[in-house]
């Protein structure tokens, strides 16, 4: 049924911390591998090697800079450049779900995760044009639409040791920036993250409350003093002398 | 958005095949025999072609089917529900008319209502989505029922009614368009809602996911007519209405009339092909379009 459960026993889902992300893409490279050879079809490329490459990603990685006003203490702020990755945010209202025609789409009331039955799909791509955060891609080779599973095959799978029952880009991240574990627990690490860091919703005007948080950025260090070297790296010799001070001169008159 | 060229012509003929039936219900105009099959090849010609249309932009359409199961959510599937039980059920009151010279009133005014029903659950598709600002409005199910009515009172030979409906619905597409100009701005979905780093400052895009295109930006993202929307829409009201109440002024000929059936469909094709070229999703700004 495409109808919303009304509420879901956990609320399963990521918490990326856009302070810390580097914005390397390996989780982009482990979502793609983990999942063209797991749950579903394969996550298709077209023209790969040749001059207008494109394919289906369940997880790709924006960058952004975002420019400070100028105020009295900071009259010319550094900009800031914020690495984004973005996926399914597993919605509580997800409008991908209601949407479909044909029962395709359906969020688990177990643990909140929303997914697709490729078998029922028919590609009316209805659920893409739903979602506001482009988490959905239509797959050019199967006809089907693929998205985010939360790597359901990998947290539940008891034949992975349990360091690797985790999303794989959770598992990938080099940073550290990207975190897994039930929102809808208050005491489980991902929540008490959530809480220090005032993780946030994004869109939150859509109405869809996101199960996944951003963790935004910390605000820059300033220094007073830029260079701690800096007096001791002064010129030594202002002006030449003898045969540099002859060689300048001459080169000077020519 | 990207306008498939299979949704435009879904909207655009399904919409006038649809009012067709609904003014073959009320009976209007009471034909029976011959007449009414010619009415009715015409009103089947345009609905099912339209909808067969629309099943071409479909990943998998031999599974469209299953789309009849999800109405308790689903607007596309509501319309698969209602155009199925208005063609069957126009279906059987149009056979008793060519075949029986008989007119089952109460069969037509059901058939009329969930033709009418088609064209409303249609226009929700577009007008539910909250991350289209442009369609997001009461407004879109009105142009489309106000414009099905028209063209269909058009087809169906009734022409007071065409006049009054063709200048209403001219003047709700202008009242769209108006509305729909500023709908994105009102939204309040901006980049820094979208990012959430509005708070530090001005948001820019400054590196997009990959450096070659992909489907959101394919589907999503399409901006390339909208420098000549302008002229579009001049076109599209002037096909669309202003020339079929000219020709319907005139003395009547079938001619003018074929003229007129044909410049409204037209007119309502480059409305449409608008619809979706000029509307804006909101995902366009996670790559600072729109």
């Amino acid at each position: 049924m495409t109808t919303l459960p009304t509420s879901t026993t956990r609320k399963l889902g990521l918490v990326i911390d856009l302070d810390t992300c580097v914005g390397c893409h390996a989780c982009v490279v482990s979502c793609k591998g983990w999942n063209t050879e797991n749950y579903g079809a394969p996550l298709s490329d077209q023209d790969p090697y040749g001059a207008d490459p494109s394919g289906t990603f369940l997880n790709r990685v924006h960058s952004y800079e975002v420019q400070p006003l100028a105020t009295s203490a900071m009259p010319h702020p550094a900009a800031q450049l914020v690495h984004f990755p973005k996926s399914c945010l597993h919605c509580e209202d997800a409008p991908c779900v209601t949407v479909c025609p044909t029962g395709a789409s359906y969020k688990r009331v177990e643990d909140g995760i929303v997914l697709v039955n490729e078998s029922d799909c028919i590609g009316c791509g209805l659920c893409a044009w739903a979602c506001p955060y482009g988490a959905r891609e239509m797959d050019a080779a199967e006809g089907v639409m693929k998205k985010c599973t939360l790597c359901v095959d990998r947290i539940y799978n008891d034949n992975l040791p349990e360091e690797d029952r985790v999303p794989a880009c959770v598992r990938t991240c080099p940073a550290g920036a990207r975190h897994f574990g039930d929102l809808g627990n208050p005491d489980s690490d991902v929540s008490k993250l959530v809480a220090e860091r005032d993780g946030m919703d994004l869109m939150p005007e859509q109405g869809t409350k996101p199960v996944n948080q951003y963790l935004p950025p910390r605000p820059r260090d300033t220094l007073d003093e830029v260079d701690v070297l800096a007096p001791l790296l002064d010129p030594v010799a202002e002006e030449p002398k003898g045969f540099l001070g002859w060689l300048d001169r001459t080169l000077e008159r020519l | 958005m990207h306008p498939a060229r299979s949704v435009i012509a879904f909207t655009t003929l399904s919409g006038a095949g649809f009012g067709v039936l609904f003014w073959l219900g009320l009976g209007l105009p009471d034909v029976t025999g011959w007449v009414a099959f010619a009415f009715f090849a015409v009103a089947y010609a345009l609905a099912a072609g339209g909808l067969l249309a629309s099943t071409f932009h479909l990943g998998h359409p031999e599974r469209a089917w299953k789309a009849f199961s999800q109405w308790r959510s689903s607007w596309l599937s509501r319309e698969g529900v209602a155009s199925v039980a208005a063609l069957v059920v126009m279906g059987v009151y149009g056979a008793a008319l060519v075949f029986l010279d008989t007119r089952i009133a109460p069969l037509g005014w059901l058939g009329a209502a969930l033709a009418l029903a088609t064209v409303y659950t249609t226009s929700m598709i577009y007008a539910q989505m909250r991350t289209v600002p442009r369609w997001k409005t009461p407004l879109t199910p009105v142009l489309f029922i106000a414009v099905s009515l028209a063209g269909g009172a058009l087809l169906a030979g009734q022409v007071t009614a065409a006049m009054a409906l063709l200048a209403v619905a001219g003047l709700v597409q202008v009242l769209w368009w108006m509305r729909g100009d500023g709908a994105l701005a009102a939204s309040g979905t901006d980049m820094a809602t979208a990012t959430g780093l509005g708070g530090i400052g001005h948001v820019r895009a400054f590196a997009p996911p990959h450096t070659g295109s992909n489907y959101l930006l394919r589907e999503f993202v399409f901006v390339v007519g909208r420098k000549h929307a302008a002229k579009l829409r001049m076109i599209a009201l002037a096909l669309g209405y202003a020339l079929p109440l000219v020709l319907l002024a005139l003395p009547f000929s079938h001619a003018a009339a074929a003229l007129a059936a044909i410049s409204h469909l037209v007119g309502i094709a480059v409305s449409r092909w608008l619809f979706f070229a000029e509307a804006e999703h909101v995902v366009g700004l996670y790559y600072g379009a729109r």
